[in-house]
Parts: structure tokens; C-alpha cells; sequence
């Protein structure tokens, strides 16, 4: 009797927002939708990873936003946070994990949907809206490695923006601008602020929703190996909610990690940053930095002075370029040549990448 | 749909009741204990400046320096723990202190010596200068007052 008056009551609800917000047309939809089973599903989860952490990212960086004041009082709001405020370090120790985590696996699923192809038509606006998330993701670590405003940040800034000053002409003038004066300063600190927590995420959700809804509206991409296969030949499960249930589990394991790495290994606060102070030894970039740093290095050495850096700059440009139009020129579902070539691309990028991490490392440790 | 999710349901049940009634307990005691490891966490963080304002309310005696050489006739604001207070030292060379605090919706009050009287900007509340007793306007209660004690460096204020 019970059962049925709560069923007669479930219904009335399901009835009332389904006339009003299509409920079954949603379900509809989410029935149809499909996830490929084989040998290279693992790589699907990358993408609902990184999702989760950026949410994380979310949480976490308004309730920072709850007691962090920019400006001259960075350093000394940050210090509130990290001693003073119940739990403060946890959650800035979560902000700072989760934000290294999450440029890991965008990274993932970067290579992931590179290797399977995934790019290839009609998911080529996918891909760009991806790459251009990657690099917003890029530009929120650098702004928010500032905010703390201790050593490490005001040297890491300082050098970051040394980079684009080394351009002739327009350099200067850029550098100045986004520093807010000739030297890393509170100025600095306010409009990184404004373009961490404002101008980046006013830029990174439209492009995210955008990036999601291609994946709804084209599904899960299959690996070539797949494709070659006849279609009654390859395995899918239905998203909702064998995919869906397996998604959510990955996530309990990323909060798990994150939960770990927080806790166990807090994130440091260092001395407060001071123009005068020398650059403390070992200083390095983050790692998802250290690449193109040492790539910097190594052409610094064969052409000394700005010329290694405009060099090098010019290098990452062409590479980039190279990267983000790959659909373009291996758009066909057939292989081939342009097939390998990519493939290979892929592979130099890897390693590149890879060796010049370890080759940063090996000179620091 | 929802009668096809119900038979479904009551025939996993059949098959296996204990095993999905345990799974489900198992999966809600979890999912409890997850929400309180992460809610306390943030809790107590964002409770944090009231928990130090509560720190600071806790003190049950202040010493004004050289507040005893206040002109009669005149007020000083000060803080009491973390809110508004008032010594007041009178025409007649009375001295008292009270909360500065208004009782009916917290407005911090003013003592006004020519009217001889400590008056609410925000509702018209009135009190008595000397007692703190609500004279007029909204004010549901007095004043709270403090106990004064006059000391060669200063004026001690004291809960009553």
C-alpha cells in the first residue's frame, strides 16, 4: 500500500517535470547513447577525469576566493589561509594538487584522442576547442602560481614574462602590460587575480560546454583498428548506466588520490616575495613547464642571448600550429600515408616532450 | 518506465535480497561518511572568523588607557571582545559603560550629552545615559552594562 502511494507520488512528480522540461525526451537521448567497448576504452575516462577535477577546481578555488585578498595583501591573506583558518592549507593543499592533476590529464586525453585519431572528421572542432582548453588550462596554472605571491611565484612569474619581453619590438611592451609595470609587483598580483578567477573562466566554459556537447553530438570516436572492423563486429555498452557507473567510480578514485596527495604532502607556502632577495637555488618551473624550459636551455646554448629564445619561441609556435591542424591534414577515415606521418608526429612530440622533461630534472636533482 | 524500474527492482530483490540490501546500506554508509570527511573539512573552515570572533567575546575585562582623563560630558567607543561598547562619563562625573549595541536590530548607538540621552540612529531607540534603560522608540531591552573601576593608568571596564 505504501509502495504504491509513493509510486503514484513519484509519478505525479515525473509527470509534472516532464510536461515541463522534457524528462523523457532526455532519457530518450540518453538511452541511445552508446560507448565503444575494446582494447583502448580505458583512455575514455581521461576526459570525465579531467571534467571532475576542473569542477574540483571550481569548489575549491571559491572557497579560496572566501578569505584570498589580491593585491599588496596577497602574500599575507595566502599566510591566513595556510595557518590560521581551520582546514585553509587542506583546501589550497587540494586547489594546488588538483590543479597539477588536472594538467596531467588533459594531457592524457590529449595524446589519448591524438593516437586513436579522434580528431578526424567530423570531430575536427572538437579537437581545436580542446586544444584551446589545454592552453587556457596552461595560462590558469601560470596566473595561479602567482597569486600566493611567495618566492617561488614572484621569480617563476618574473621569468615566465622574461619569454615574451625577449621579442623584439613588441615584446617590451607586452611584457609590461601583463606585469602591470616594469617589474612583478601588487599590480601584477590584481590583474592576474582578475584573469584567473574572471577573464579564464568567462573564456574556458563556453568552450567547454561547446567541447562537451561534440562529444554528445558525435558520441565516442573508435581507434582505426576498430573502424576496420565490420560494424556487427564491435562491442558497445549503453552509456546510462554501465558507462555512467564506471565514469563515477573513476572519479572516487581520482577524489581518493587528491584526497591523499593533499593531505599527505601539503602544499608549501614559501617566504614572502621581496624584489631584493636573490632567486632561491634549485628554482625550476613546474613540470608541466620544464619542457619548453629546457628546450630553452638547450637552443640557449648554440644561440646565446634572445636569439635562442625568439628561436625557441618561433619553434613552439611552428610545432603548435603543426598540433592543432592535424585534423586538416589527416582527415580521412582511409590511413595511408598522412595516416603515418601523423602517427610518427605524434610519437616525435611524445618523446620530445618526455626526454626534455627528464633532461629538466636530471640538471636540477 | 517507473513500473518497469519497479518489477526489475522487486525481481533482483527476489533473487537476491540480502546481497542488494547490504550492498545498498554498505553504499549509503559510505557515501555518508564521504560527505561528513568532506563537510566538516569546509565547515569548519568557513566558521573559522566566527569561531575567532567567539574567541575574542570570550574576554570579560578591558583597561582603557588613560580613559580616566575622558572630559565629563562625553563618550568613548571601544571594543568590548569583538563588539561595539561605550564609556561614558557623565556631566555629574558619574562614569558608566555599556554595550554599544542597540537591542532592538543591532545598530551600533551614539551618546548624545545634550540631550542627555543615548539615541539609535536607525529606529528613534532611546536610553537612559546613566542606566541604559530603553526610554523610548522600538528597543525591546536595555543596554547590557558593564562595571567600571577607575585606575590610576586607565579605566578598567568589567562584565557585570
Amino acid at each position: 500500500m505504501k509502495a504504491d502511494r509513493n509510486a503514484t507520488v513519484g509519478a505525479t512528480v515525473y509527470d509534472w517535470l516532464d510536461e515541463r522540461v522534457g524528462l523523457t525526451e532526455a532519457r530518450e537521448f540518453a538511452s541511445h547513447k552508446r560507448v565503444p567497448v575494446h582494447a583502448q576504452s580505458f583512455w575514455y575516462y581521461w576526459g570525465g577525469i579531467s571534467l571532475f577535477l576542473f569542477l574540483i577546481q571550481i569548489f575549491t578555488g571559491i572557497l579560496l576566493l572566501v578569505y584570498y585578498r589580491p593585491g599588496a595583501e596577497a602574500f599575507e591573506s595566502v599566510r591566513q589561509i595556510t595557518y590560521v583558518m581551520h582546514f585553509g592549507w587542506l583546501i589550497r593543499s587540494a586547489h594546488s594538487w588538483a590543479a597539477n592533476l588536472f594538467i596531467f590529464a588533459i594531457v592524457v586525453h590529449m595524446f589519448s584522442v591524438y593516437f586513436m585519431k579522434a580528431y578526424r572528421r567530423p570531430r575536427e572542432v572538437g579537437w581545436f576547442t580542446g586544444i584551446a582548453l589545454v592552453m587556457l588550462a596552461a595560462i590558469f596554472g601560470f596566473s595561479g602560481y602567482l597569486l600566493p605571491m611567495d618566492e617561488l611565484s614572484y621569480f617563476a612569474t618574473k621569468v615566465g614574462l622574461q619569454i615574451p619581453a625577449s621579442l623584439p619590438v613588441v615584446g617590451p611592451p607586452i611584457a609590461t602590460m601583463l606585469r602591470g609595470g616594469p617589474d612583478v609587483s601588487q599590480f601584477t598580483v590584481q590583474r592576474f587575480f582578475a584573469l584567473h578567477v574572471v577573464i579564464l573562466p568567462l573564456l574556458f566554459l563556453p568552450l567547454l560546454g561547446l567541447h562537451l556537447w561534440l562529444v554528445q553530438k558525435h558520441g565516442n570516436a573508435i581507434p582505426p583498428a576498430e573502424e576496420a572492423k565490420p560494424a556487427n563486429m564491435r562491442k558497445s555498452v549503453p552509456f546510462f548506466p554501465n558507462f555512467m557507473q564506471k565514469d563515477l567510480a573513476m572519479w572516487l578514485i581520482t577524489l581518493n588520490v587528491l584526497a591523499l596527495l593533499a593531505s599527505l604532502f601539503p602544499w608549501d607556502l614559501g617566504k614572502q616575495a621581496d624584489a631584493l632577495l636573490p632567486a632561491p637555488a634549485g628554482i625550476h618551473p613546474e613540470w608541466y613547464y620544464m619542457a619548453p624550459f629546457q628546450m630553452l636551455k638547450i637552443l640557449g646554448r648554440w644561440l646565446p642571448g634572445a636569439t635562442g629564445e625568439i628561436t625557441g619561441m618561433l619553434l613552439f609556435t611552428a610545432g603548435l600550429v603543426l598540433w592543432v591542424f592535424i585534423p586538416l591534414y589527416d582527415s580521412e577515415h582511409t590511413g595511408g600515408h598522412r595516416a603515418r606521418v601523423a602517427h610518427y608526429f605524434g610519437i616525435f612530440a611524445v618523446t620530445a616532450l618526455i626526454v626534455t622533461t627528464a633532461l629538466g630534472y636530471w640538471a636540477i636533482l | 518506465m517507473s513500473e518497469l524500474l519497479t518489477t526489475k527492482n522487486v525481481a533482483a530483490e527476489e533473487e537476491h535480497p540480502t546481497t542488494r540490501r547490504v550492498f545498498l546500506a554498505g553504499a549509503t554508509a559510505a557515501g555518508v561518511c564521504y560527505a561528513a570527511a568532506l563537510g566538516y573539512p569546509i565547515y569548519r573552515y568557513l566558521a573559522s572568523p566566527a569561531e575567532m570572533a567567539a574567541n575574542e567575546a570570550a574576554v570579560t575585562e578591558v583597561t582603557l588607557k588613560d580613559a580616566q582623563t575622558l572630559a565629563p560630558g562625553s563618550a568613548l567607543m571601544f571594543r568590548f571582545g569583538s563588539s561595539p561598547a561605550m564609556l561614558i562619563h557623565g556631566a555629574d562625573d558619574s562614569w558608566v559603560a555599556f554595550s554599544a549595541v542597540c537591542t532592538h536590530l543591532g545598530c551600533t548607538v551614539q551618546f548624545e550629552p545634550q540631550q542627555n540621552r543615548i539615541h539609535c540612529a536607525c529606529h528613534g531607540g532611546v536610553y537612559d545615559p546613566h542606566t541604559g534603560k530603553n526610554i523610548s522608540g522600538p528597543p525591546p531591552s536595555p543596554l547590557t552594562a558593564y562595571k567600571v573601576k577607575l585606575l590610576p593608568e586607565g579605566v578598567m571596564v568589567s562584565r557585570a
